[in-house]
């Protein structure tokens, strides 16, 4: 990075820090914090959607809807999330690759499950096999979000599908009595209002979303624990021009900063949230602000 | 940003690109030196790294590198996620019903133990070993107590503050750190484990260990194989 750099087995104190800090396995320990970032402002989304799906499934009139809403929510809450995250993930993956496959070699003579081998055609391979390192990476990236949509979005249906009920029932009565539609009802009244009710709810599972990163690694997705973990590992001179002994405690140190300011700055956040979803509300907050402003 | 990866991607996944040149995936853990590890770079590194490169080269395939856990090592390989395994894997019979090796690359070594202090009984104290290893599967089947750790690095650390006894673990890989750290000794038997390592492949994928098993030959025949066993000091030569 630096100039003075090049030997480093000469220098010592903060110039053998500046050096140390700046090599490329720890500019992949900066970039992994952006990726856990870029993949937590791409899951909160995508999971609220998922579970904004979810519970307005479980609330539908038609039942084979309901019922596909009702067993999501119950079965994805149910499995534990390691098992999730190594047996769905491969098996996404190989239920992208077998579609594909179907599609793109009819004339395919083999057997797809070879023993323990799933082979499909070199065309059907996802990401193809010659494609570059980084298309590989994304591809994992991807699947890490959708995973963790589909987990987060079985908790978030189940927040939101309790906030569904929690709002009151006279308002929903009286936009029928003003002649809304259902689907006016819904739209109009149901949803804006609910958000005071789930907000609690959520910010839980977007505090449990951000400890759960380091699951990203059974992905193949380095994140921030894995490069700690590798960079505080002991390095022997033989290998490194940056010899030194077990420094996990340290960079350990160093992400428990991070997730206790990280979790600072969330909670601060949802607090100025949760102020402005009680205005007006019909609840105990929404009533100690009017009060104050009157 | 987000509609801008998923399109980018899309593009990536839909483009049909030409399928002239195959690319061979090696799969490694990153955490095994002198076998293989990541160097300041961050780029995969050690005795596997040259190794490969030069297979690759001899075989004329087109390879890139890629790092795994050793834990889901081989149903990643298995599922296709990457096509060869070479990370420092010892040949067993266990494995070799759920993959296939290509011949050694490494004569079969003996394993030792590391303690703080030589006088530690290996034969009924605590062990500690990697997952997954044959080192664990040899003290289990010992009298001595097993305890297992995801990564090798651990495995020390558990020695060093008195959660094991003893570690047992390819000698290559222990030696660099017990000639740094003056409190750690080599201790007991050294414990003669597996067939020697080789590269792990599909077993559906017979061709390709045909190509790697003759690179091998090669260089086992024109003496360079040993020339990198020297150099990187992981095992004994042919």
């Amino acid at each position: 990075m630096f100039s003075y750099c090049a030997d480093p087995d000469t220098l010592s104190g903060l110039t053998w820090l500046s050096c140390y800090l700046t090599t490329g396995k720890h500019m992949a320990f900066y970039i992994s914090f952006g990726v856990v970032l870029l993949l937590l402002a791409i899951t909160a989304p995508t999971a609220l959607a998922f579970g904004f799906g979810g519970a307005a499934a479980a609330r539908s009139r038609l039942l084979p809807l309901r019922l596909f809403g009702k067993g999501y929510i119950a079965i994805v809450r149910g499995v534990p999330d390691i098992a999730f995250f190594l047996f769905f993930v491969i098996a996404l993956d190989q239920g992208f690759e077998w579609l594909r496959h179907q599609v793109l070699c009819p004339d395919w003579d083999q057997p797809i499950r070879q023993g323990n081998d799933f082979v499909v055609c070199q065309a059907a391979k996802l990401p193809l096999g010659n494609a570059p390192q980084w298309v590989h990476e994304i591809y994992g990236f991807l699947l890490a979000v959708l995973t963790f949509a589909i987990v987060f979005g079985a908790f978030a249906a189940n927040v939101l599908f309790g906030a569904m009920r929690a709002v009151p029932h006279a308002q929903l009565e009286t936009a029928e009595a003003y002649g809304m539609t259902r689907r006016q009802t819904f739209w109009r009244i149901l949803v804006p209002q609910m958000w005071v009710y789930a907000l609690p709810g959520l910010s839980n599972l977007w505090m449990v979303l951000i400890k759960a990163t380091p699951l990203l690694f059974l992905l193949g997705v380095e994140d921030i624990v894995y490069w700690a973990r590798e960079l505080g590992a002991t390095a022997n001179p033989r290998f490194t021009q940056y010899p030194h002994g077990d420094w996990r405690m340290w960079y350990f140190l160093a992400l428990l900063v991070f997730y206790l300011g990280f979790t600072r700055v969330s909670e601060v956040l949802l607090e100025r949230l949760m102020q402005k979803l009680t205005h007006g509300q019909a609840t105990t907050g929404g009533e100690a602000q009017r009060k104050a402003t009157a | 940003m987000k509609k801008l990866i998923l399109s980018t991607a899309a593009l990536a996944f839909t483009a049909s690109f030409a399928m002239a040149q195959d690319v061979v995936r090696m799969g490694t853990e990153g955490a095994y030196p002198p076998w293989n590890f990541l160097n300041d770079n961050g780029e995969v590194d050690g005795f596997e790294r040259d190794l490969g490169d030069e297979l690759c080269k001899r075989a004329e395939l087109n390879c890139e590198w890629v790092t795994n856990e050793w834990d889901s090592i081989i149903p990643n390989l298995v599922s296709g996620n990457y096509d060869v395994i070479i990370a420092g894997m010892s040949i067993t019979d266990e494995r070799d019903e759920v993959i296939d090796f290509t011949q050694n690359y490494t004569p079969p070594d003996p394993s030792a133990y590391v303690a703080m202090s030589a006088d530690v009984d290996v034969e009924t104290g605590v062990i500690a070993a990697q997952t997954g290893t044959i080192q664990a599967g040899y003290i289990a089947d010992s009298g001595a107590t097993l305890v297992e750790f995801a990564s090798p690095e651990e495995t020390l650390a558990a020695v060093r503050n008195g959660e094991a006894d003893a570690v047992l673990a390819d000698k290559s890989f222990l030696a660099p750190f017990v000639d740094e750290d003056p409190d750690l000794v080599f201790t007991g038997p050294d414990v003669p484990l597996g067939d020697g390592v080789g590269m792990g492949l599909r077993e559906s994928d017979n061709e390709l260990r045909e190509t790697f098993d003759a690179a091998i030959q090669s260089m086992k025949d024109d003496g360079s194989l040993n020339e990198l066993i020297t150099k990187w000091e992981v095992s004994s030569t042919f």
